[in-house]
């Protein structure tokens, strides 16, 4: 299988095409639309900050792409963050609007910041079967006022239930590292993979 | 809630690691790639490579050491040692690194935290601090190559200082436990810990799996510690440490 990894010039590409190669796939990192079409599915990675990622895809011609295309997409941590409809981070940033819901930092009274570290998962719906729940986190605003019908895991950091895995039709979130999940991040990656092979 | 995480730490100079390390089974036990791998299946739930080479070209040996770990490694891993600028931050990150960890290069040029935090996101620019109590300043002072040069800094306000510019991260290493194995410095550990909002990794002075309960739980309550010796010479491992903790009902992974 051939996936597409959308590189927008921000997050690790290396480490989730790494993985991908271990599950037998093939990565496909580009910034070209016309070569993104021709993969089996979508992961949309990223680290840094929400305004940045919005414009560098914009900058590059995604938004409306990654809107109407219909291919298994999966975001990973900012990824999955820029799925829904808006952020907080810096000034008010609109999202891609594909998921419900919107995202917004930490209260820093309430916890260190950020949210980073191994941290369990509360299963909301089955996905996977293992013999761990814990994924590896690393981030500083998560998704609120989410459709409670998405919402596949979530892990309890700061008196918050942080949605960890959520899923809406074609479209998948990750808040945390598949990538740097251990044995857990490697079952959950290749659970999604199982899917887009449907 | 958060586990807190248990870091071996692997010196690397010119892309072999040192200090004689015994490994029953494995083939090249100088391998840093193999020990990162031996390291994560052993529980490890981080790893720091420090790079000690004093080349240039140890230092480029060293990009390929951590391509080829990012290759089989399923945890994170941080890299320190001659990261100087953004560039030398890319280089490593672009290699497959999820954190660089500074040092001296921080205190010449505090600036190189905040670009690099700008850049890349402050969750991963570690500053890694070397603190050693001075009698003449009655505290804990920043000290450089390896405890001999002392700075102006002392340890808590160059914590909150770095913490400020950008760093995501506190590596705080005891100059005076480095080796002791009496266990990390509880003291400095907490001080620094009451002063910043990221997570500090305790590092220096662990002797056996009780060490690691002390400055992980309690009033100090470091996020992480690390160590390399106890590890590397298998005094106890990782999983032993993981598994006394978990029995004493710290959360574990």
């Amino acid at each position: 299988m051939n996936i597409g990894i959308i590189d927008y010039g921000l997050g690790n590409l290396f480490s989730v095409a790494e993985a991908l190669k271990r599950l037998g796939c093939t990565p496909v990192i580009s910034d070209d639309i016309a070569v993104l079409q021709q993969t089996d599915a979508l992961i949309l990675p990223g680290v840094g900050a929400f305004p940045d990622a919005m414009k560098q895809l914009s900058n590059k011609n995604f938004v409306t792409f990654l809107q109407v295309q219909k291919k298994p997409l999966l975001g990973i941590c900012l990824g999955m963050q820029l799925l829904f409809e808006s952020s907080n981070e810096g000034q008010l940033t609109e999202g891609l609007g594909l998921l419900q819901g919107i995202i917004q930092k930490f209260d820093v009274t309430q916890s260190r910041i950020p949210h980073m570290g191994w941290n369990q998962l509360q299963w909301h719906k089955s996905y996977v079967e293992s013999e761990t729940d814990y994924v590896y986190f690393v981030h500083s605003f998560y998704a609120s006022h989410i459709n409670e019908q998405d919402l596949m895991a979530s892990a309890d950091y700061a008196n918050i239930q942080v949605p960890a895995i959520v899923q809406h039709k074609h479209i998948t979130g990750m808040q945390f590292h598949p990538e740097k999940s251990g044995d857990l991040g490697t079952a959950l990656l290749k659970q999604w993979l199982k899917e887009v092979a449907k | 809630m958060l586990t807190k995480r248990i870091i071996p730490c692997l010196d690397v100079k010119d892309g072999r690691v040192v200090k004689g390390i015994q490994f029953v089974g494995l083939r090249d036990a100088g391998d840093p790639v193999a020990l990162a791998k031996y390291y994560d299946e052993q529980g490890a739930d981080e790893l720091v490579f420090l790079d000690i080479s004093a080349s240039h070209e140890g230092r480029a040996t060293m990009v390929e050491v951590v391509k080829q770990t990012a290759k089989t490694l399923t945890i994170p891993f941080t890299v320190g040692g001659g990261i100087r600028t953004v560039d030398d931050i890319e280089r490593i990150l672009r290699a497959g690194a999820d954190k660089v960890s500074m040092n001296t290069a921080a205190l010449d040029n505090p600036n190189v935290i905040k670009d690099g935090a700008e850049k890349f996101g402050n969750q991963c620019i570690v500053i890694a601090i070397d603190a050693k109590y001075s009698e003449d300043d009655q505290t804990w002072m920043v000290y450089t190559h390896g405890g001999r040069n002392k700075t102006q800094w002392a340890v808590v306000d160059w914590a909150i200082e770095a913490t400020k510019l950008g760093a995501g991260e506190i590596l705080l290493t005891s100059m005076n436990r480095d080796g002791e194995k009496s266990g990390f410095d509880l003291h400095v550990t907490k001080a620094v810990r009451e002063a910043v909002n990221v997570p500090v990794i305790a590092s220096g002075g662990a002797g056996n799996a009780q060490d690691f309960y002390d400055v992980l739980t309690g009033e100090v309550d470091a996020d992480a510690a690390l160590a390399a010796s106890i590890f590397h010479y298998k005094e106890t491992s990782v999983r032993e440490v993981k598994q006394f903790l978990r029995d004493k009902g710290v959360n574990i992974r």
